[in-house]
């Protein structure tokens, strides 16, 4: 996804309307908009006649919005469903990469004689082109050779099938690489400098992928650093400094997170004349298929790919991307089905991250809290990639008289980065709310109601209107530093923009059986948010069956296309599509039994379970009692998704996380007892599902604020902490009481009116919240991440920034 | 990992029988795995030691307690007469890592167990511990490492037990084919030094070590272990402290303060320690032998700051063992 929303549509809007069908028949319904309790009314859409009835709001239903159990839970914590690694063929071969030592070099020779030889090794493979890493505008700047140059060490070389994984952990061993080092630079600071190690000899460029990632195109490029990139929006920007009664200027510092799902990359390749099918732990289905198909030339109807159930993905996971292409090249060597499972080292150096950031912020505001001018200038490594902009937040989150945002990439010897949950957000944001609480208190105006007068945002005026009620506000005491012993006890606020993006390669189709079950397919890829249970509430919904009855199959490019899964788009995307298709299917099954009972379709309607004739025609039979009267074994019904109803209305979305944090000033501890966070995300489908996003999103963004650095050694280039356990990440005891509250938000633009939640849950906000209630805590700022023990030690000045010697 | 040879042992004699060339000894294997998985170690033969019953156990004895080598550490956290006598064990161990690891993890292995350095524990990294050249931490990222005792190989003490047993002054039993020795604690360790960086204790290739021996402590001992790290849950300590009290009454008569991860082997803070005799333990006096502690400190390049954080695990700890506070929501486990 585009990290910033601007005036132009999305592509994918652009592209889905180019391509739309003529303009459909419409009518005027109205339809609930608001917040219940506090905005709730209804307005009037122009809405294509063939779209079923305007959805009740949630408390007016009977399956959709209520919490739901997870549909495949049962199968997961009893060990039967199937991932990736589970997958297990006949004659199934594994693989196993063998990757750079070094940061930077010329790759002078690879042989693999020896690995070949080895007694059950089925098929070697040399890498000839590296997926990932930014590309050279000009290639013959760099002299031709077979191998591709090393740009970050642990990037792939080559490979080996072999049909045991220990057989083939002993084969990558025995292949030799002869390398011409290059000078290399690891940190960003020096990267920037002009007499550094250059990791690109002239101006180059990532694509990106469909979870976004990818920076700029086009822009200059000096040295390693690959900008700026201006956006410049309102009036002049000096003049918004010169209008501003008072100025707040900051530096935000924030560090290189990984991934670290659980479930690594990988998949299972099988490559059959005619066919190849893999099972892959992805974001995407389609965009897998996507990049087989192109990058081997094959057909779509000869590439299908499965992924039943995943274990995890925050974004990296996109696209075939160098284990996919590797596993199936390997395959097609050995003409036997491989799975190539990265490990937790590959995962760090390899397959993606979130750069770091150096930005300076400054903000000028009249008063009375208006907003004269945001400037910001950021820097960022995404490695060998691009995509570190951060000024997404600063961009769209208040409204301004001026605003100059320069955002600059710098190439280190790092792995590429990808798009991670809400790219660019949580650093930014990082920097632009604890801004706007210095503003406050330069102001002398409460954070809260600063943000009434600058944020637009109808949904978020209410999140704070919650916050202003809860406990846990009303128990700040707004005094900075106020408690006497060496724990001192804080709480800040901040909030949280994501916004609305739509997929148009959204799909569904809905069968009715003539035993009455029902079942829902679609391409569409389960990460563990949840989409298959929503799939299931919603046919519920339409036929009054209980959810756990309906059959949902998904995740496999044999089903009708679904959209992949980032930027928040699944539920948005997806849930029209599939209501549009159980509401045809309906009435299609209708028009099926309606003979048999001596009436017509329209007379039908489906009431709790019952077919129900409106006239009288007849009694009210159970829905599977009338199926039996079915004349084929199924009906079925297919959609896509239809554009949102009225775009000129859209608003952002995100929250309000608040924190309470308990700074022990003498050890640099940081503790959380509790958060509270206050998200809208539409219509929540499921509750249950919703909450665990923000129990998730809170986790990982306290996590990547308190605790997790990549570690690359100055030195060698080597990641010093490639595990879970060096690589520091939240356990059992760092998680506070969180406590969600959810703003149900109408808005008015599909069938199903709902809206994501992935991105804007908790992570983007909880960052700058813990810094506000650190300040809050001690009368210091903390604008460096992670903030362990050295660096909050430091920013009381206790010790120099660094802990360099005290 | 490599190929190897599994010997499963069930008496010590057997265990001391396959101890030759290139064997290692496997206890509940937490360490040892970590390092095979990790390609540090290739060893050609793993002797399992996790069957020999002779090797279980915490007795209480005429002269204090025997712990069996293969005590785990989850059985030292939950055992009653450590948790209300020998506090700063059960501290220690009931602390260490997390539940999972602790039902493994045995009082042999902990004390055994290698380095954390993470140059260490990569195979990318051949360092002067491992036999090689060099040190990478000195001018690399040492923000983890010593701030005492750092001129050849500043790494830190990696087992908090070892910090607990060296303020209990207690002994090792090593056992070879030769015949049994009783090591103190407190000159098992060895500070690596040029000649012989990979030497870590004083333990020989062909002992096993079978038991550990805690001397009865006086009347009025009191005693406490806490360890801090940059998260609450399973993580290495940055600083901690193990503290052994003896009072009378009010006062102090007998202390002794050791710290983790100060240095490369555990080390005794005799100074400090001094500091609290003949007085009542107040957060003064606490603090002052917190502040003592840190004399001669020579920290590196990215590490300062725990010269700043070990007087507070010191006087934190002091006062949690002299029942003068509660155990510290800021340290970890
Ligand atoms: C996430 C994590 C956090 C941790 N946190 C802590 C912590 O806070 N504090 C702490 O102290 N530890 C900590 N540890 C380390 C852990 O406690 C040790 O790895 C464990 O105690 C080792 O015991 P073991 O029985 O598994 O030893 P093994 O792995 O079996 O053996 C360790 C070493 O000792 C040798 N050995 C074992 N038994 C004997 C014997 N009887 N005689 C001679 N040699 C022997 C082996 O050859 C090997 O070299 C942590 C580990 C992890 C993974
Ligand atoms: S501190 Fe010790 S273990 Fe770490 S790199 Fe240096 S010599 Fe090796």
């Amino acid at each position: 996804m585009a990290t910033h929303l601007d005036t132009a549509l999305d592509p994918l809007v652009q592209a889905a309307a180019a391509a739309a069908p003529a303009k459909p028949e419409k009518h005027t319904v109205m339809m609930p908009i608001g917040v219940p309790g506090y905005t709730l009314r209804t307005e009037a859409r122009e809405v294509p006649v063939s779209e079923p009835p305007v959805l009740a709001v949630n408390s007016e239903l009977e399956f959709i919005g209520k919490p739901t159990e997870r549909w495949d839970a049962h199968y997961k914590v009893s060990g039967q469903a199937k991932y990736t690694a589970d997958i297990q063929l006949p004659g199934m071969l594994y693989g196993r990469f063998l990757n750079a030592s070094v940061p930077h070099a010329k790759v002078l020779s690879v042989d693999v004689s020896a690995a070949e030889k080895y007694p059950g090794v089925k098929s070697v493979l040399v890498i000839e082109r590296v997926l990932g890493n930014a590309e050279l505008r000009d290639p013959k700047l760099e002299t031709p050779s077979r191998y591709p140059i090393v740009r970050y060490a642990g990037q792939p070389i080559a490979a080996v099938a072999a049909t045991s994984a220990h057989i083939a952990d002993e084969a990558v061993k025995l292949i030799m690489v002869t390398y011409e080092e290059m000078p290399f630079v690891t940190d960003q600071l020096s990267a920037r400098k002009t007499d550094s190690p250059q990791v690109y000899p002239g101006a180059a460029d990532q694509a990106g992928s469909a979870g976004g990632g990818g920076g700029p195109h086009g822009v200059p490029q000096t040295g390693n650093v690959h900008g700026p990139s201006i956006n410049k929006k309102g009036g002049d920007i000096e003049q918004g400094f010169k209008d501003a009664d008072v100025i707040v200027e900051g530096r935000y510092v924030t560090q290189v997170q990984t991934h670290s799902a659980l479930e690594t990359h990988g998949v299972v390749a099988d490559w059959k004349p005619g066919m190849l099918t893999v099972w892959a732990s992805t974001q995407g289905t389609g965009s897998v298929r996507e990049e087989f198909a192109q990058y081997f030339k094959l057909p779509k109807t000869q590439v299908r790919v499965i992924t039943e159930y995943m274990g995890g993905g925050f974004g990296a996971k996109f696209g075939a991307g160098n284990p996919g292409v590797v596993a199936a090249q390997l395959s097609q060597k050995a003409g036997a089905p491989v799975r190539l499972m990265l490990d937790r080292k590959e995962e760090h150096l390899s397959v993606g991250n979130r750069p770091d950031a150096d930005q300076i912020i400054r903000i000028g505001a009249k008063k009375d809290g208006t907003l004269t001018a945001i400037q910001l200038e950021s820097f960022g490594t995404a490695g060998c990639g691009t995509g570190a902009g951060c000024a997404g937040p600063a961009t769209n989150m208040y409204k301004y008289a001026a605003l100059h945002t320069a955002e600059n990439d710098v190439f280190t010897n790092g792995g590429p980065a990808a798009a991670f949950r809400a790219p660019g957000h949580p650093q930014g944001a990082f920097a632009l709310e604890q801004a706007i609480d210095e503003l406050a208190i330069k102001l002398a105006i409460e954070p809260l109601d600063l943000r009434d007068r600058i944020d637009e945002n109808s949904v978020r005026r209410v999140e704070r209107q919650v916050v202003r009620e809860s406990a846990l506000w009303k128990s700040r005491n707004p005094v900075a530093g106020a408690d006497s012993g060496p724990v001192k006890r804080g709480v800040g606020m901040a909030q949280s923009v994501w916004y609305r993006f739509i997929s148009m390669n959204s799909s569904a189709e809905v069968l009715v059986h003539r035993d009455g079950s029902l079942e829902v397919r679609s391409a569409v890829q389960d990460l563990g948010t949840g989409i298959k249970t929503v799939l299931a509430q919603i046919l519920a919904e339409e036929y009054g069956v209980p959810p756990a009855k309906i059959a949902v199959r998904i995740g496999d490019t044999n089903y009708p296309v679904g959209p992949d899964s980032g930027g928040s788009v699944t539920t948005a995307s997806l849930t029209p599509a599939v209501r549009d298709a159980a509401w045809q299917a309906k009435k299609k099954f209708l028009a099926e039994i309606a003979p048999a009972y001596g009436t017509t379709a329209d007379d039908l309607q489906i009431v709790k379970g019952e077919v129900r004739s409106k006239s009288g025609k007849m009694q009210p039979v159970s829905f599977q009692r009338a199926a039996g009267k079915m004349k084929v074994d199924s009906v079925s019904a297919q959609a896509r998704r239809i554009p949102d109803y009225d775009r000129s209305k859209y608003e952002t979305y995100g929250g309000v996380s608040v924190v309470e944090v308990n700074v022990d000033t003498e050890t640099g501890r940081i503790l959380i007892p509790r958060v509270l966070a206050v998200h809208d995300c539409g219509r929540p489908m499921n509750p249950t599902q919703v909450i665990s996003q923000i129990n998730g999103g809170t986790i990982q963004g306290i996590s990547y604020t308190l605790y997790e650095q990549r570690h690359l050694d100055p030195n060698t280039g080597l990641m010093v902490n490639p595990n879970l356990e060096q690589y520091k990440i939240a356990g059992s005891r760092d998680i506070p009481e969180l406590q969600v509250h959810l703003v149900e938000s109408y808005i008015g633009q599909s069938s199903t009116d709902a809206s994501g939640i992935g991105e804007a849950a908790g992570i983007v906000a909880v960052g700058a919240a813990i810094g506000n209630a650190f300040f809050n805590a001690t009368g210091y700022r903390m604008r460096r991440m992670p903030m362990v023990p050295s660096e909050v030690l430091a920013a009381l000045g206790k010790v120099p920034q660094g802990g360099l010697k005290a | 990992m490599n190929k190897f040879i599994f010997s499963d042992c069930t008496s010590v004699d057997a265990a001391l029988s396959q101890m030759t060339g290139e064997a290692v000894v496997k206890a509940g294997g937490v360490d040892v795995l970590d390092r095979m998985k990790n390609g540090v170690i290739e060893p050609a033969k793993l002797v399992n030691i996790t069957n020999i019953p002779s090797l279980r156990g915490i007795h209480e004895t005429e002269t204090g307690v025997r712990l069996g080598a293969l005590v785990t550490l989850a059985e030292l956290g939950d055992h009653p007469l450590l948790q209300s006598q020998y506090t700063v064990l059960a501290d220690a161990a009931g602390h260490a890592a997390t539940p999972q690891i602790r039902n493994a993890a045995t009082l042999g292995g902990n004390l055994m167990q290698k380095v954390h350095c993470w140059y260490y524990r990569s195979a990318d990294f051949a360092c002067l511990r491992k036999g090689h050249d060099m040190c990478f931490a000195y001018d690399g990222l040492n923000q983890y490492h010593a701030i005492f005792d750092t001129n050849v190989c500043p790494s830190v003490a990696p087992s908090s037990t070892a910090v607990a047993l060296s303020a209990l002054n207690a002994s090792v039993e090593l056992t070879s084919a030769k015949g049994k020795r009783l090591v103190p604690v407190r000159e098992f360790y060895i500070k690596p030094d040029d000649k012989h960086p990979t030497m870590e204790t004083v333990i020989a290739p062909d002992e096993l070590l079978t038991a550990v021996l805690i001397p009865k402590p006086a009347a009025g001992t009191r005693s406490a272990y806490q360890k801090y790290g940059e998260k609450s849950s399973y993580d290495w300590a940055i600083a901690d402290a193990g503290v052994v009290l003896e009072m009378q009454g009010d006062v102090c008569r007998k202390a002794a303060i050791v710290l983790g991860a100060a240095s490369p082997t555990p080390r005794l803070a005799v100074d400090a320690a001094a500091l609290l005799v003949g007085k009542p333990i107040t957060e003064e006096t606490a603090r002052a032998a917190g502040l003592a502690a840190m004399q001669g400190a020579t920290p590196l390049s990215m590490n300062g700051y725990k010269v700043q954080l070990f007087p507070v695990a010191i006087y934190r700890t002091i006062l949690l063992a002299a029942g003068k506070m509660d155990r510290d929501p800021s340290a970890a486990g």
